[in-house]
């Protein structure tokens, strides 16, 4: 089964997981931007960052027909730095018209403080303006429904904001339903210990539906699995789900949220064929 | 949307598994208590009894009782006293 992958960190990841992916189903994936594992000290280390995703990433995805899509911005952990993310908001839109690039992500908290919300708020400033699409990241742990909640609250304040472009990521049991309620997106994060089993996201299928809800690996420098979303699909198959509906959360869901983004710009791989 | 197998197909499936999990528990917190120290007053360990005490219960919706127990609180007028930094 052809699936894609809507948040996964590949600059992590060797090349072989490219390979590995593709040989899986995988067709795209969509990388947000997001904490190197250190603070960097400069926007033009952000820069070079966001060089790398839209220029090196999507390259050497390409080698193995894996369409590579991306997200900017400056992640929760470092946003407690507001004069740098600051000058790193500023400098985003030098990059928004780059091919692949989706919106402004992934933002969001991190431990709940003031200089995070701040930042996030000053995130959706400009992808309000930008008439951009957003993608959020939500607090681990004991932080996550507090965070979400907040999150929720600031998202609810923005009268410019187009819920049905928005997509609030690794929501667990506690926070899928206020997501899905107040008519966001909603993805489940397949990520050992902190996040959500496959087991567990075929039950949050089951409990809410198809609508609105993608899944994801995550896959990044940490402790993680790049091919969590085959592990999904066989989750479902193990549990009697239908292919259609299988490939609804895997493939057409997240076709249908990146196709509101105007830099998507995807080849079905029924197409393959007929392209050079 | 209905699970496509029955309850009777969902044990039967999952016995081994849920047994072998409960067990690690149990093995966990054993091990806890053989080694040297006292953890008693930790609140770690009175909300992994309380979480205990959600799985033996017979309501539904453990998962997400579970997941808001191991939770922050949320207070809905945090933005009050958390004006954004300028």
């Amino acid at each position: 089964m052809y699936y894609i992958d809507p948040h996964i960190h590949m600059v992590s990841r060797v090349t072989d997981d490219y390979e590995t992916l593709a040989r899986m189903g995988c067709v795209a994936v969509s990388e947000p931007a997001f904490w190197a594992g250190f603070d960097r000290g400069s926007v033009d280390g952000f820069r070079d960052y966001f060089r790398q995703l839209i220029e090196f990433e999507s390259k050497r995805a390409g080698w193995y027909r894996v369409q590579h899509y991306t997200w900017l911005c400056i992640n929760a952990k470092e946003a407690e730095n507001v004069k740098l993310s600051r000058e790193v908001i500023a400098m985003i839109p030098e990059f928004l018209d780059r091919p692949g690039v989706l919106g402004i992500g992934e933002i969001g908290l991190n431990k709940n403080t003031k200089n995070e919300a701040t930042i996030f708020l000053e995130h959706l400033d400009l992808a309000a303006k930008t008439d951009e699409q957003i993608l959020i990241h939500t607090p681990h742990l004991e932080d996550k429904y507090q965070g979400t909640r907040m999150i929720l609250d600031m998202l609810g304040d923005d009268s410019r904001i187009d819920r049905s472009r928005v997509l609030v990521d690794h929501v667990e049991e506690h926070t899928i339903r206020p997501v899905l309620d107040e008519g966001y997106w909603a993805g489940m994060t397949l990520y050992p210990v902190s996040k959500c089993t496959p087991q567990r996201a075929v039950d949050m299928v089951e409990m809410y539906g198809p609508e609105r809800l993608l899944v994801n690996s995550a896959g990044d420098w940490g402790p993680s699995k790049p091919t969590a979303v085959p592990d999904f699909i066989l989750a479902m198959r193990l549990r009697g789900h239908p292919e259609s509906l299988i490939r609804r959360v895997v493939y057409e869901n997240p076709l249908k949220f990146f196709s509101q983004s105007r830099n998507f710009d995807f080849t079905p791989p029924e197409t393959y064929e007929t392209v050079s | 949307m209905p699970i496509p197998l029955d309850a009777p197909e969902v044990l039967d499936r999952e016995f081994l598994e849920i047994r072998a999990r409960l067990l690690q528990v149990a093995a966990s917190l054993d091990r806890i208590e053989r080694a040297e120290g006292a953890v008693d007053d930790d609140p770690r360990l009175m909300k992994i009894r309380q979480a205990l005490e959600i799985l033996a219960g017979g309501d539904e919706q453990r998962a997400e009782k579970i997941q808001l127990l191991f939770s922050r609180p949320y207070e809905a007028n945090w933005l009050a006293t958390f004006r954004p930094t300028r």
